[in-house]
């Protein structure tokens, strides 16, 4: 399944766009989107750890199972204020 | 009431917004663009958000500040886009029938705000190098790459 994914500050400056879409398997956790995601932009390798992710406006864990209809965004830690 | 804007903050309309017969205490927070972090020198700032998930954590901040705090009203505004030195990144007002009460639900806020909303700032530094602050992240392999549409 495809899933269109929100980057944004550096990560999104470092995959060069926003959103991009991922291929994954059905059932696919957001870690294994993680994975792959590192796979096709080696460039987010330094930041993947540290990637907070999204699903449908709310934080989630990498063990999150994902949906082909989820509003899915990662990021790297927050700076507001 | 809860916003992100990118205009500069009214933060006198934004505190009457909270000011209520039943509150004793008024309090104002206002975080505003510093120059100097130690030696780096700033000459502006731009904040970027993800807005709808942005929206949604603030209201969640609101209603869970609500809970835990005796609160009377609450209003926060946070920018986005670019800002000069001492502008006014965000503001928030509380209202609580006592001050203590006040403080610590603003002191609350404005930390809890900074842990979880989806807002991200990036630095223009004096000497022309960019670099995003992602705190617990190293910004060195950022520098001078940031294109931001």
């Amino acid at each position: 399944m495809k899933i269109p994914l929100q980057l944004f500050a550096r990560a999104r400056d470092l995959a060069g766009k926003s959103p991009i879409e991922i291929e994954v398997p059905e059932n696919a956790s957001v870690a294994q989107l993680r994975q792959i995601l590192i796979a096709d932009f080696p460039q987010l390798t330094d930041l993947g750890p540290s990637l907070l992710w999204a699903v449908n406006n709310d934080y989630v864990g990498v063990e999150h199972v994902l949906k082909t209809t989820d509003e899915v965004a990662c990021f790297p830690p927050v700076s507001g204020g | 009431m809860i916003e992100l804007t990118e205009k500069s903050i009214d933060f006198t309309q934004l505190t009457n917004l909270v000011r209520d017969h039943r509150a004793g205490a008024v309090l104002l927070f206002l975080g505003t663009v510093r120059e100097f972090t130690g030696t780096e020198q700033t000459s502006s700032l731009r904040y970027e958000a993800y807005p709808v998930m942005a929206l949604k954590k603030l209201q969640e901040l609101e209603e869970e500040c609500s809970r835990q705090f005796p609160v009377v009203r609450i209003a926060i505004s946070h920018r986005t886009g670019d800002l000069d030195l001492g502008e006014i990144s965000v503001a928030i007002a509380v209202s609580a029938p006592h001050r203590a009460q006040a403080f610590d639900a603003g002191r609350w806020l404005i930390d809890t705000l900074k842990e979880r909303v989806p807002i991200w700032k990036q630095e223009n530094y004096q000497d022309g190098r960019i670099e995003w602050v992602h705190p617990g992240t190293s910004g060195a392999s950022n520098s001078m790459t940031n294109q931001t549409p």
